[in-house]
């Protein structure tokens, strides 16, 4: 049910971008190509972190047209639930890990006449790999990337290279800043609208976008909420007949997962749907963090997303 | 004016009413009919709409009398253009797309051939056709494709119809492509020629 089997790989490489970002390799164990991606896609790499599996979305940064490894950079998160610190700590090359099949929420839009995209810091990852796709297969487009520094801006140099004059670079050090009025009101028709970076960012060129008249079928934007740390609680799986814990630094989806039961997912980051859970009867609050259900779903407090929603309360029952 | 009676059919498309957008421009494109649905499109908007619009209106080729040309005229658009037919205003069209900016509302009316028209034109320049607003006016005579020989022809009233290429009598489906901007048209008498179904124009 969780989608597609695992593919087992070994991590090929660990290379130390900057102070804050590595990135790490990944090859088929078996020596074989892994499946094919299209610049956007995402994979999930699994963590056996202590007595309980970490599933975390990444992004592919590697160009899809090289399937021989798998690329991804993450920023060490030090807030976060211990994904990030997991790969930055204990992930060597040599080690055997897994990973899920590539899926892509976040692809481009090949009938656009231009494409524009739009990042900031490590969602600049995404970009990466679609850059590497459109350079070969053609296109027009143009790379907007803010950076707190030189130092923290990962890729400028790659990306500088392959995009030339294409690449407009923001450093905010130096107190520069996107005019997203000017950019977006001066697209010519056509154009569509990738955005990827910190939330406050993505919201700002979402309205922008939208006061300016853009149609949503125009915009895109990769809104992995990651799941957040929060106060453990329980919870009752009707189905299955269970009833687990779910942990201060463990999300739902994992929890349920540690009992043995296969859930589905795909983004594990509130946005794909995949997820979807009835809640059958609850006495509390449920704690919304994606950004799949509609608001009067989530009123209805029939609907939960366990892979980045929480739960605070007496008693919570699912349909799993 | 005939209305369009929605079969269940997912690729058929739907229109709706052309309702004034808040964007900085708008770009209005009306085939014959459609002139009604102009004039009540800017009757609903606000006063300093027609003066950051466009207006390209085919006039159909059959028209004896000029009262939609001038009612269309006296709306005081920034840019008014006529033609004589959907075609006719095609090249127009595609120069006015390549100037435009991301956030002009496009809206499209007319009769269903030229609707069809009007739509792929703006998605072959990278619109997305969920971006532009859509409202049938007049005859419901449709764009047709023949699958076998892949002529497109136009303004087809009955059911069935000729292929204006290669002559094959094809049933008219509901079934829609996009990509082509017309509906699909199949033979109706491959096993049997001399089958000739009666011809009914429904497509009025
Ligand atoms: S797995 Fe995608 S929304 Fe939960």
């Amino acid at each position: 049910m969780s989608t597609h089997a695992a593919i087992d790989v070994i991590v090929s490489d660990v290379v130390e971008v900057n102070s804050l970002i590595k990135r790490f390799h990944f090859k088929r164990s078996d020596g074989g190509y892994l499946p094919a991606f299209s610049g956007g896609a995402h994979i999930v790499i699994e963590m056996q972190d202590g007595d309980h599996i970490r599933r975390t979305p990444y992004s592919l940064m590697s160009s899809p047209l090289d399937t021989s490894d798998y690329q991804c950079s993450i920023r060490r998160d030090d807030e976060g639930r211990g994904g990030s610190l997991y790969m930055h700590r204990e992930v060597k090359p040599g080690m055997a890990m897994k990973i899920s099949p590539p899926a892509n929420l976040f692809p481009l839009d090949l009938r656009a006449r231009k494409h524009l995209m739009i990042a900031g810091g490590i969602g600049i990852t995404p970009f990466l790999a679609q850059t590497s796709q459109l350079e070969r297969t053609g296109g027009h487009y143009e790379l907007h990337y803010g950076v707190r520094s030189a130092e923290l801006g990962a890729y400028l140099d790659v990306l500088g290279d392959r995009l030339q004059h294409r690449l407009h670079t923001y450093f905010d050090d130096q107190k520069q800043s996107m005019d997203f009025d000017a950019l977006l009101s001066t697209q010519p028709a056509g154009t569509h609208l990738y955005v990827c970076g910190p939330t406050p960012m993505i919201d700002k060129v979402l309205n922008t976008a939208r006061a300016a008249g853009w149609p949503e079928s125009h915009i895109h934007f990769e809104h992995f909420s990651k799941a957040a740390p929060g106060e453990p609680f329980t919870a009752e799986l009707s189905v299955s007949g269970v009833t687990v814990e779910v942990g201060r630094d463990q999300s739902l989806l994992e929890a349920i997962e540690a009992a043995g039961i296969d859930a589905p997912y795909l983004c594990r980051g509130g946005a794909c749907g995949q997820c979807e859970t009835r809640v059958l009867d609850y006495e509390g609050e449920l704690l919304h963090e994606d950004h799949w259900l509609e608001d009067d779903e989530r009123a209805s407090g029939e609907k939960i997303m366990p892979c980045v929603s929480r739960f605070c309360g007496k008693r919570l029952v699912l349909e799993r | 004016m005939s209305t369009i009676e929605y079969a269940d059919f997912k690729s058929r498309p739907f229109y709706g009413v052309l309702k004034p957008a808040s964007s900085v421009a708008h770009l209005v494109v009306a085939e014959g009919e459609g002139a009604q649905a102009v004039l009540d499109l800017v009757a609903k908007a606000p006063a300093d709409f027609a003066s950051k619009a466009t207006l390209l209106y085919a006039e159909g080729p059959y028209v004896s009398d000029n009262s939609n040309r001038e009612a269309l005229r006296a709306l005081g658009f920034a840019r008014f253009h006529t033609s004589a037919t959907a075609a006719a205003a095609v090249p127009r069209l595609n120069g006015t797309l390549e100037r435009l900016r991301m956030g002009t509302q496009v809206y499209l009316t007319g009769n269903e051939s030229a609707l069809s028209l009007f739509v792929k034109v703006c998605t072959d320049a990278g619109l997305d056709y969920q971006g532009l607003q859509t409202e049938h006016r007049g005859s419901l005579a449709r764009r047709m494709q023949c699958v076998h020989c892949k002529g497109i022809t136009e303004e087809v009233t009955t059911q069935p119809a000729e292929c204006a290429h290669c002559g094959l009598l094809l049933l008219v489906r509901d079934h829609y492509s996009r990509r082509i901007g017309a509906f699909q048209g199949v033979n109706i008498n491959a096993e049997d020629p001399s089958d000739v179904p009666a011809k009914e124009e429904i497509f009025r």
